[in-house]
């Protein structure tokens, strides 16, 4: 990857092929991605594809099997967790039972030359940041999972740590809890200016969060780029069927830009090292079937019908067949289903705009 | 690392010594199977061999039903008095196996008030022993059926009976099946325990040989170490099949309670609570009648001829030359024993659960920590007779000294102690070693800040374990005492055999109400330390 050689782009963290082993199993293969000071970066993925692990090498809480991680202009590759410079908040929260909030928060600054009452005032200042204050003299089993969360948060953040690792931290708390607690920490991370590395399955809360994305599979990081991006240009059909609903199309290829599927015949952005005759997929999303101002000369135009239409609240979800064979989901606003008399069994045009299709070999 | 130094000099090293040595001679020639020839060639010793077997079989067959039906009445059904009955039942577990064994000589002796119940069978012999075995083994059989019955789903029974099926059906298709791995674990642990108890058989066994006591007689009486040997070897094989068949059976057991279980709640059926507690009251009078009998015997003067009643029994020296001296040493051994032992074993276990690394040494250190469930405490002793006696041995000076009265104890009740650390420490978030590394603060300051005191009521557990054993034990010890180190329990052995049998059982009452004192103690302990802690636990 090349980077603009000044000191103020230099990212700040760089993970450079790094890879991890369990004897014969492949946990995170060459991962490869760069974080900038003050970025928030998120590392999305199933279960089980290698997020944690990741993320625990950056802590330096699991060894690297290969690759090297710079932190800070520093390598830090071999470097025990105590001397590396981050602050953690695990999906368990992991907070010292017997602690109150006030010594959990403080935990780490004991030891540091702080007196007791410096470290008072921070831990005062930490609770109120997480919005939290008067709550001090509880302990973690008195306070609410969401409270919980955010101690945990006071606590990694008190040593004011160059970098904050984030594994699942919302995953445990209720949905409506969970939602808002996506954009407090966003917003306090956001002041705070702390360059933070967020593990989550969950495309929503990456999505909404994140300045980058990095989508693993299988131990690999299968796309790194914004959310929007992600979304609407997912390099890999894994990304396209990960981040947010897609359709599957079966597809061969005509010539370069123009492709078969159905019998019917569509202009897309077919991929460098297909040849005329190659299998291949288009992927489009529900909400890119185009229904307004369709006629016969529309380009990449399908006549499909109606087979079901469920109601999902602000829009309706349908499933048209086309031609061939051809399935596609397609989400209508109710102002749409109106004004096209579109119901269960009606026949109609769609469109699937060419800017909007993503064609893979498969 | 420190905790398999330990459990290689105070377990490892002595047990392969042991081995070595049932393949010399005495003069410390090789000599192959001959000594294991020349024990099967000798028929004493062989039925011994068979003796052990069949009091042990017989033994086991009775206390595990026993113990089962008393245990379920506690746990499954809605009996007045359970919590009373439950602590009655643990009784026996305060008092050296020799004391059931004397108030049996005082109840069906030959001059016992009911010897009649016996229709002149002689109490010495097998009937005494598997009598005193029973009473010995019950709570141990007791405690593991009671948490092997403590859990259950209520819905696997809702289920039974939306089907249809009746009491007995659902008694065979959903508890039992349930306590399968329990009832065998107890099976196993019982027959282990008789088979190689010494006290019992050593005062009611009359000239009825086992293997336990022909150990004692081949290595004390005759110093025939090669032949004590080989029997240690023998009596290591019914512990070492018992421990195989039971990780055996755990493997197989499938959890059958998951997460998300519903908690069993008994219903009341007042026919089966009473039948049950009369059933529980037999027990329970049992367990007093012989608490209560030795306490009786070491307050008379001369039974049967002088009935009146003083505390001359426990002026010790009159029967021991020892005197009260013996009382303080096992008293101050099993305080060594329950502080070092808490400290170096919750430290080993600390280190298999929380250390990093050194993957090899943390799994050896837990493996070599499950053996000692495998040793009688009787093997042990020869073990250590031949390990520390050994002139090449280095630590051979703490031979005859308290020292290794307290790690051979130590090693003995190293297994259970071992588990309840390592289960404490399983229930703390793993990460927290992560966090304080995150936060640049020691792991030595994490275990003393948060690990210790969290931990607190195991190791409180673990301490009072590990005390009411050592008060308790004598297989092990009675090879291993010194001229200013004898013990209770062995001072208890030795005025038995010169006739002092009322001294023997008022060693026994001090015994017992020492080890009373101290669960007494640990309760009010543990409700201070839940008091304390009930800030923090609190939902
Ligand atoms: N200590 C370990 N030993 C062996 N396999 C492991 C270990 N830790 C994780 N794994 C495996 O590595 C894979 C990735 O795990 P993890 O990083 O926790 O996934 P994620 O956080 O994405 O759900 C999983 O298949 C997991 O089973
Ligand atoms: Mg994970």
């Amino acid at each position: 990857m090349l980077y603009a050689i000044s000191m103020s782009q230099q990212p700040y963290l760089v993970v450079d092929r790094v890879a991890k082993h369990f004897g014969q199993f492949q946990a995170v293969r060459d991962a490869t991605f760069n974080v900038n000071r003050g970025e928030f970066v998120c590392l999305l993925g199933p279960s089980g594809c290698g997020k944690t692990t990741l993320l625990r090498m950056i802590a330096g809480l699991e060894t690297m099997s290969g690759g090297r991680i710079i932190q800070d202009g520093r390598e830090i590759s071999n470097l025990p967790p105590t001397q590396r410079d981050f602050g953690i908040v695990f999906q368990s929260y992991a907070l010292f039972p017997n602690l109150t909030v006030f010594d959990n928060v403080g935990y780490g600054l004991h030891g540091r030359g702080k007196s007791a009452g410096e470290i008072a005032a921070r831990v005062d200042e930490l609770l109120t940041l997480v919005g939290l204050p008067g709550e001090a003299k509880k302990y973690p089993a008195q306070i609410s999972g969401g409270q919980q969360q955010r101690v945990a948060l006071a606590r990694a953040l008190a040593i004011s740590p160059g970098l904050l690792l984030l594994d699942e931290p919302l995953s445990a708390l209720d949905a409506r809890v969970r939602v808002y607690l996506r954009h407090e920490i966003r917003a306090l991370q956001h002041r705070l200016g702390v360059t933070t590395i967020m593990v989550t399955h969950d495309q929503e809360e990456a999505l909404t969060m994140a300045d980058r994305i990095a989508v693993m599979n299988a131990g690999r990081i299968e796309q790194y780029d914004t959310p929007a991006r992600i979304y609407a240009a997912p390099a890999t059909p894994f990304v396209a069927d990960f981040v947010g609903t897609t359709n599957f199309l079966k597809a061969k290829m005509l010539a370069p830009g123009r492709i078969v599927s159905g019998g019917v015949e569509i202009d897309a952005p077919t991929p460098d090292g297909a040849n005329p005759g190659s299998d291949l997929r288009i992927c489009v999303r529900p909400e890119d079937v185009m229904v307004r101002g369709v006629g016969d000369g529309t380009p990449n135009r399908v006549d499909v019908t109606v087979e079901e239409l469920v109601f999902m609240g602000a829009f309706s979800r349908a499933r048209l067949a086309g031609p061939g064979g051809m399935s596609i989901s397609a989400d209508f606003s109710a102002n749409l289903l109106r004004d096209h008399s579109i119901a269960a069994g009606a026949r109609i045009k769609v469109a699937l705009p060419a800017e909007r299709l993503r064609v893979f070999a498969g | 690392m420190a905790a398999t130094g330990f459990l290689f000099v105070a377990l490892v090293l002595p047990l392969a010594m042991l081995f070595e040595k049932s393949f010399r001679d005495h003069d410390g020639k090789f000599v192959g199977l001959a000594n294991f020839e020349r024990y099967f060639g000798t028929p004493s010793l062989v039925a011994s061999l068979w003796n052990t077997l069949w009091v042990s079989l017989l033994a086991t067959c009775i206390v595990v039903p026993i113990a089962f039906v008393y245990a379920y009445a506690i746990r499954r059904t809605t009996m007045p008095g359970r919590g009373v009955f439950r602590a009655l039942g643990l009784v026996p577990i305060l008092a050296p196996s020799l004391l059931p064994a004397i108030a049996l000589i005082y109840l069906f002796g030959n001059q016992g008030f009911a010897r009649f119940l016996l229709f002149g069978e002689p109490v010495y012999g097998p009937i005494g022993i598997v009598i005193a075995q029973v009473y010995y083994c019950f709570p141990h059989a007791f405690l593991i059926l009671s948490t092997a019955l403590a859990i259950a789903d209520r819905r696997h029974y809702e289920a039974a009976e939306v089907l249809g099926a009746g009491r007995i059906r659902v008694f065979l298709t959903v508890t039992l099946p349930g306590v399968k791995y329990g009832v065998v674990s107890a099976f196993f642990v019982v027959f282990t325990m008789v088979a190689t108890d010494f006290g019992i058989p050593k005062v009611i066994g009359g000239r009825f040989n086992v293997l336990a006591t022909d150990v004692y007689k081949q290595v004390i009486g005759q110093q025939n170490f090669e032949m004590g040997a080989v029997v240690g070897m023998v009596l290591l094989l019914p512990a070492a099949i018992a421990f195989a068949a039971d990780r055996w059976v755990a493997r197989r057991q499938v959890a059958l309670l998951s997460a998300r279980a519903v908690p069993f709640e008994p219903q009341k059926r007042r026919g089966r609570d009473m039948a049950l507690l009369a059933f529980c009251g037999l027990i329970a009078a049992c367990i007093l009648v012989v608490l209560g009998v030795s306490f009786w015997a070491s307050l008379i003067q001369y039974w049967p001829y002088n009935l009146s009643i003083s505390l001359r029994n426990y002026a010790f020296t009159n029967a021991d030359a020892s005197g009260w001296s013996s009382y303080f040493n096992t008293l101050a051994m099993a305080v060594c024993v329950a502080t070092i032992g808490c400290s170096v074993i919750s430290f080993g276990a600390w280190l298999v659960d929380k250390t990093r690394g050194a993957e090899f040494l943390r799994g050896l250190v837990h493996l070599l920590a499950m053996i000692p469930l495998a040793v009688p405490g009787l093997v042990l002793g020869i073990a250590y007779i031949f390990f520390f006696n050994s002139p090449r041995n280095p630590f051979g000076f703490i031979y005859g000294t308290l020292a290794i009265l307290v790690l051979n104890t130590i090693a003995h009740f190293y297994t259970v102690a071992h588990l309840t650390s390592l289960q404490a420490l399983k229930q703390l978030d793993p990460e927290f070693e992560s966090v304080s590394a995150s936060l640049k603060v020691s792991v030595w300051r994490t275990a003393w800040r948060v690990t210790l005191p969290v931990s607190s009521p195991a190791l409180l557990d673990v301490w009072f374990y590990m005390f009411v054993n050592a008060m308790t034990t004598v297989s092990a010890v009675i090879f291993l005492y010194g001229p200013y180190t004898k013990l209770a329990s062995v001072a208890i052995v030795n005025m038995d055999e010169a006739g002092f049998t009322a001294a023997a059982a008022a060693m026994g009452c001090t015994i017992v109400a020492t080890s009373a004192a101290a669960k007494v103690l640990h309760s009010l302990l543990a409700a201070w330390l839940g008091r304390r802690t009930q800030a923090w636990r609190a939902r």
